[in-house]
């Protein structure tokens, strides 16, 4: 797949973040390209899950700017001047961008099925029967069809995960932050998660930040690997060779 | 020594009384539960002056004698243009009595709720009261239930001091019947006889609640 670099699609410029007297992230740039699937990886407290937060807004930055698609995130530009954005901006944007959690964060009060049909509903102001359609189709394509009168009590962390990736995916971002999907999941259970991922990387229609622990399944799907440490991006290639010869011996002790 | 004639004689005049009795309790408990919430949020604020003052208005109004607030919204209020009914004065006076209290206990229901249910709610881009209809509080009000519970019996013991604003409920009866004929025994034991019944049978239904949301 061709990856057009020169319209990104994420613009993160000179970003930095701190949360008390901890820099998380420290004047940090990065473009990224319409469906491209980059992998940040590196130690906890690089600031890689922070860069994915600022994107869905759960963080605000300190300073600089990100945009979307062609827009301003944080800001809005009023007479050439940078305001900080509303909550209606700040709306309008993040229908673009969808989230997956390493703890899932299902709703718990609602079946598998609402819990992907609610944000269609009262968000997109599609039907209910629209939004049933949309979520049976996409819990089946999660290998979910047959779950989705339980409850997220009642379903393996693995399935819980892949309801969250239906509940996402239904939304349609533009761009998905994957948030360390498969860290709180048991071994055994990682595997379902990441093949559903995969096959979503595969249909190639969306831009995906990976913030990952996992290194064989970011070497597989990523087409570009950042590696982050101390809240600046250390070292970025192709997988092969951030994973082959990598010119940073931080990288390679990692 | 009892007088059964004597209780049977006023025993309608006493059942009538407790339905003003029960629809203030209700009345004042509903009122609770509204004002409550506008007090949560406002104590949760994320604009400090406004959850400061709110705090001060809510240990003011908890450290001050109900009845205090009961004369000074029957007695002060009509100097300034605003006469109520006792019944209207009483269940306004327990309603606000009570919703600092349920206040609190919302505040500990909402903030029981996991952060990632929020971040959650706003990845999916729902809106500030959406995500407080749909998200927040279907997961924090049953918890907290069998609390809510509680209160609404704690405050069905109080409604005899809206006697003391000349509502006629069920003590205030059963004083000027004991009045009438200088016999007190059987109208205050029977009145004492009908909240303990009453106490006891909303309390068995909260603890019902209680186990069956424990089950879940």
């Amino acid at each position: 797949m061709k990856l057009n670099i020169t319209k990104p699609i994420i613009k993160y410029r000179n970003i930095s973040k701190s949360f008390g007297s901890l820099r998380v992230l420290n004047d940090l740039s990065l473009d990224i390209a319409p469906n491209e699937k980059v992998a940040l990886i590196g130690p906890s407290g690089s600031g890689k899950t922070t860069l994915g937060r600022l994107l869905m807004t759960l963080e605000r930055p300190d300073a600089g700017t990100i945009e979307v698609d062609g827009e301003m995130l944080w800001h809005k530009e009023v007479n050439d001047q940078l305001m900080a954005a509303d909550e209606k901006h700040l709306h309008r944007i993040r229908s673009k961008i969808g989230m997956i959690f390493q703890q899932f964060n299902l709703f718990p009060h609602m079946n598998v099925l609402r819990n992907v049909t609610e944000a269609p509903i009262h968000v997109l102001g599609l039907s209910k029967e629209e939004a049933k359609e949309h979520a049976v189709a996409m819990l089946k394509k999660v290998g979910l069809g047959e779950r989705m009168e339980h409850y997220p009590s009642q379903l393996s962390g693995g399935q819980q995960q892949r309801v969250a990736i239906a509940r996402a995916l239904v939304m349609k971002p533009k761009v998905m932050v994957f948030d360390e999907v498969t860290s709180a999941l048991d071994p055994e259970l990682v595997g379902e998660v990441l093949a559903v991922i995969k096959e979503i990387a595969s249909e190639g229609e969306m831009t995906m930040l990976l913030v990952t622990h996992e290194m064989d399944f970011a070497r597989e799907v990523a087409d570009r690997i950042l590696f982050m440490d101390g809240g600046a991006i250390l070292e970025q290639g192709p997988p092969e060779q951030i994973f082959g010869n990598s010119q940073n011996p931080r990288t390679r002790d990692f | 020594m009892w007088d059964w004639n004597y209780t049977l004689s006023f025993i309608p005049e006493l059942l009538g009384a407790l339905k003003i009795t029960i629809s203030a309790t209700f009345v004042g408990f509903f009122l609770a539960c509204l004002l409550g919430l506008p007090l949560t949020m406002a104590r949760r604020s994320r604009c400090k002056p406004l959850s400061l003052v709110t705090a001060g208005i809510i240990e003011f109004i908890r450290s001050t004698p109900l009845l205090a607030q009961v004369y000074f919204i029957f007695y002060v209020f009509p100097n300034y243009g605003l006469s109520l009914s006792p019944f209207a004065a009483g269940v306004i006076a327990l309603g606000i009595h009570y919703a600092t209290y349920l206040s609190e206990v919302y505040r500990g229901g909402i903030e029981a709720i996991p952060k990632g249910q929020w971040e959650a709610a706003r990845a999916l881009n729902f809106s500030k009261s959406r995500t407080w209809i749909k998200i927040i509080l279907p997961q924090a009000i049953p918890p907290i239930l069998p609390v809510m519970g509680n209160y609404l019996i704690g405050m069905f013991k109080e409604t005899p001091l809206l006697s003391a604003i000349t509502l006629v409920e069920i003590l205030q009866v059963a004083k000027i019947t004991g009045a009438q004929s200088f016999r007190y025994l059987e109208p205050i034991t029977i009145v004492g006889i009908l909240f303990l019944v009453l106490s006891y049978i909303s309390s068995i239904g909260v603890q019902r609640l209680e186990t069956k949301l424990n089950r879940r």
